[in-house]
């Protein structure tokens, strides 16, 4: 053995034999559906805002070291690139966090049939939308 | 029979659940993932309003903000909770996907490691703008 979660991927055959049980799942057998396709999503955003935060660290050094690198920081987040990635940081974000909401929900114990994740699923998809849409609108009249 | 029972799970029962089971771990981590996660709720709508609000506004505007010990401390918790929350979550999709312990291991220390430079640098860096004013 060498790795300890081998341990639980023994099981019996049905005339007794012990086999080692393959690794599930495999995606590539399952057509993709709202309820896989949100899963995937909520780990990928996670990825991707935890890379995210290198533009809050560099924001929040920047302040801390000066004018200078505080302009320089500004000028970059007011950049087509910038804003770009900005963009891509709240959608990602309002994604995660409605996502989250809907694991919580789910870790209390609520909404586990299917028509309830259906439905909480595709509502998550349009609050993150609406919720960034929002964030534009209100940083557009901010700015 | 004989032969496939070669396969030898040198563990007891007791002795899985002794040490916390294949994670070694409990249900800390996910306890841990949860607890961040629920913090990071108020703390994320908190943010997203107050940079809002700085968009666009000179340093000293952003300094005089980060002197209030409420946004100082608020700041601080939030960078906490986000870098504790990541890195918990990161541990788990290599964990997921990484299979050898070396790598593993390597993988998750590295991520550990980065997640906690990057949150003592948000620190400092916030108590400097938080006394700048």
């Amino acid at each position: 053995m060498t790795d300890s979660r081998d341990a639980l991927m023994l099981g019996r055959a049905s005339d007794g034999r012990l086999v080692r049980r393959p690794l599930s799942p495999h995606l590539q057998v399952y057509r993709p559906q709202i309820t896989s396709i949100l899963s995937i999503l909520h780990r990928a955003t996670g990825i991707v805002l935890s890379a995210g935060t290198l533009l809050l660290v560099w924001w929040l050094v920047a302040a801390a070291r000066g004018e200078a690198a505080y302009a320089t920081v500004s000028g970059f987040l007011r950049s087509p690139v910038g804003l770009l990635l900005l963009f891509g940081w709240t959608a990602t974000l309002w994604y995660h966090f409605c996502s989250g909401l809907r694991h919580l929900a789910w870790d209390a114990g609520w909404g586990f049939t299917l028509p309830v994740v259906h439905r909480s699923g595709w509502t998550v998809v349009i609050a993150a939308a609406v919720l960034t849409v929002l964030t534009w609108i209100v940083a557009v009249i901010v700015i | 029979m004989a032969a496939a029972n070669k396969i030898a799970v040198m563990r007891s029962e007791l002795g899985r659940v002794r040490a916390l089971g294949a994670g070694r771990a409990g249900t800390a981590h996910w306890w841990a993932q949860r607890v961040t996660a629920v913090a990071l709720v108020p703390l994320t709508i908190w943010f997203v309003i107050d940079a809002l609000r700085l968009a666009g506004l000179p340093r000293s505007v952003v300094a005089h903000w980060a002197s209030h010990p409420i946004n100082a401390a608020l700041l601080a918790a939030l960078v906490l909770a986000t870098f504790h929350h990541a890195q918990l979550g990161l541990r788990v999709v290599v964990e997921d996907y990484v299979h050898g312990e070396r790598t593993r291991m390597a993988l998750v220390l590295l991520i550990q490691g980065a997640a906690a430079i990057l949150c003592l640098i948000s620190l400092i860096a916030i108590v400097r703008l938080a006394t700048v004013v």
